[in-house]
């Protein structure tokens, strides 16, 4: 990896394994993050991240191999690494019976910050996620958006130089996801480092320098999104539909037509260097599909690819 | 477990506390008013009448007699509540533990801190206490300042193991379970209204386990200045069992259910 020269890795892991009595969760991973880079855990649901994440956490044991967050070992160390860590979990735990400001102070005092750094730090992390208007309001009646924004701010109340977050923007509506997704690409300007879990490969796509897919307890492939891409997937893809029923009669004479052909239970996959050219190839053998999309490789085809299966079922 | 850590829990406790601060006293001022009225007072009178009462009684008036087992029930209460219904749903419905644990603290600064702040709110509420059984004249020894300490262990002794019981179970049926066949016996049986001398010989030594009836025989004896030091070191060590023994059970609880 050389765009991670001379950068320290903040956290560090060989052979990483968390079982549950006799299910295996994280099957033996090895991966590193280096100091100011983006990286994600991308996965359907199951795969093994969000135990990783309460790994590097340090709310987790890790049952067997080595992990070094921090330059630190968890089972050691744990509250000096999670001093410095911000964490934003997939479930929210705000404490809903206190006012948003509220939340943030007491968040506060469990780092052992004082008041008095506290107030106005406050009050500048609830400007940046957008809830300044919203400072004494009592938390339980906030939207799902707004509350992941608070425990956005609340994650950063320590000044975290590693920012965990375990699907971020899972059940959010779009809208709220962009206005998320634009926090997240500020800090990661200012240099806070990101670890981000997510089955949405547009997010993945967004906000990671660096991936790992799992799927299964183990890591498949690691890499940019575009390494990824051309690793496992063609520049392009056509996407046909046909009518319920049909698809099976006409797959075998898109045969050759592609570098790869997938053939989903609702639609046939083209994968391709030139999507004009394999449209045109298409109409040319006579198949008429309902619909034609011509479109990017992303990394959901990368997943099809390494799992035989889609991310999101 | 850093002391420090332990009070950030309990500063975390009492922000929620005085949302609802207000009623608090005022119910911790209010019931044992009215239960010393009624009980004390209006069902006394006529106990008071019959001919054993002045000796199974202690030579006291049933007022007097029955005030500082209240303290003691109150406390168990007090801790009943603070102990289910916060600590489940610190767990499950809303839980602010889990995000607790992603900071500095440990299990042991959560429980620590958990436990102290039901020990700060039971201080509170029998000292309250104490002041409504002066307005009514139930008191009959200085010693009595030192049932507020003997009250706060009793609810300790009571809120520690129900602490470990509510951080483990998944719905809340379990908790009525606990009022239903722990606390409200105990409040009825442990020595509260009448003394276990009037039990069947069983029932007499059911009582004597139950952390209750030993806060009870001690607030009472110190109410009354008939405390002895021998039977009253027994009923601390006894109820100081019962609190470590029960925070250790819920250190065990909250780590099993938080640290997965």
């Amino acid at each position: 990896m050389p765009e991670r020269a001379g950068r320290p890795n903040l956290i560090e892991a060989r052979g990483l394994t968390k079982r549950f009595g006799s299910f295996t969760a994280v099957d033996n991973v090895d991966f590193d993050v280096a100091a100011g880079e983006a990286f994600g855990f991308l996965g359907p649901n199951g795969a093994g991240k969000s135990s990783t994440m309460r790994m590097i956490g340090c709310v987790s044991p890790v049952t067997e191999g080595k992990l070094l967050v921090l330059g630190r070992d968890p089972a050691v160390h744990g509250a000096e690494i999670r001093a410095r860590l911000g964490v934003v979990p997939q479930e929210d735990n705000l404490d809903n019976e206190l006012t948003v400001f509220e939340n943030l102070l007491v968040y506060g005092r469990y780092f052992d910050l004082p008041r008095s750094v506290l107030k106005p730090r406050i009050d500048e992390l609830l400007d940046f996620v957008q809830l300044g208007d919203r400072r004494d309001d009592r938390t339980e009646p906030l939207s799902g958006g707004m509350k992941r924004r608070l425990t956005i701010a609340r994650s950063l109340i320590n000044e975290p130089e590693l920012l965990l977050l375990d699907e971020p923007t899972t059940g959010l509506d779009p809208q709220a996801r962009h206005v998320l997704w634009d926090r997240l690409y500020r800090l990661k300007q200012q240099g806070v480092t990101l670890v981000l879990t997510t089955h949405y490969m547009d997010e993945a796509e967004q906000l990671c320098d660096r991936l790992v897919v799992m799927d299964k307890a183990r890591i498949v492939a690691e890499g940019s999104p575009r390494e990824l891409i051309e690793r496992y997937s063609t520049r392009e893809v056509v996407e046909l539909r046909f009518p319920a029923g049909t698809q099976e009669s006409v797959a075998y004479r898109l045969d050759g037509i592609a570098t790869r052909t997938e053939v989903l239970p609702d639609r046939v996959l083209l994968y391709t260097d030139d999507a004009d050219a394999t449209v045109a190839a298409v109409h040319r053998r006579a198949v008429v599909p309902e619909n034609i999309v011509e479109r990017r490789s992303t990394l959901e085809d990368v997943f099809l690819r390494l799992t035989g299966r889609s991310l999101v079922d | 477990m850093e002391a420090s850590r332990t009070m950030r829990v309990v500063e975390s406790r009492l922000l929620t506390y005085k949302r609802t601060w207000r009623f608090g006293v005022t119910t911790s001022f209010v019931n044992p008013f009215l239960f010393l009225l009624s009980m004390g007072v209006g069902l006394g009178s006529i106990v008071d009448k019959s001919t054993t009462s002045a000796s199974t009684l202690h030579g006291v008036d049933y007022l007097t007699f029955l005030a500082p087992g209240l303290l003691a029930a109150t406390a168990m209460q007090v801790a009943a509540g603070e102990a289910t219904y916060p600590v489940l749903a610190s767990v499950k419905w809303n839980p602010v533990y889990r995000g607790m644990l992603a900071t500095p603290l440990s299990v042991g600064d959560l429980v620590a801190g958990q436990v102290t702040w039901i020990g700060i709110r039971l201080l509170q509420a029998t000292t309250v206490f104490l002041v409504v059984m002066g307005l009514f004249g139930a008191i009959e020894s200085p010693l009595a300042l030192a049932a507020v300490p003997a009250a706060t262990l009793t609810g300790l002794a009571i809120a520690a193991p129900i602490c470990a019981y509510s951080a483990s179970i998944e719905r809340d049926t379990g908790l009525s379970t606990v009022l239903r066949f722990g606390i409200i016996p105990m409040f009825l049986f442990s020595g509260t209204f009448f003394p276990i001398s009037q039990l069947p010989t069983a029932l007499q030594w059911i009582a004597y386990f139950t952390p209750l009836w030993h806060g009870v025989d001690l607030c009472r004896s110190l109410s009354l200045g008939t405390a002895e030091l021998l039977p009253s070191i027994g009923h601390v060590v006894y109820l100081s069992t019962w609190f470590v023994v029960g925070t250790w059970l819920a250190a065990k609880a909250f780590a099993k259910r938080l640290i997965l």
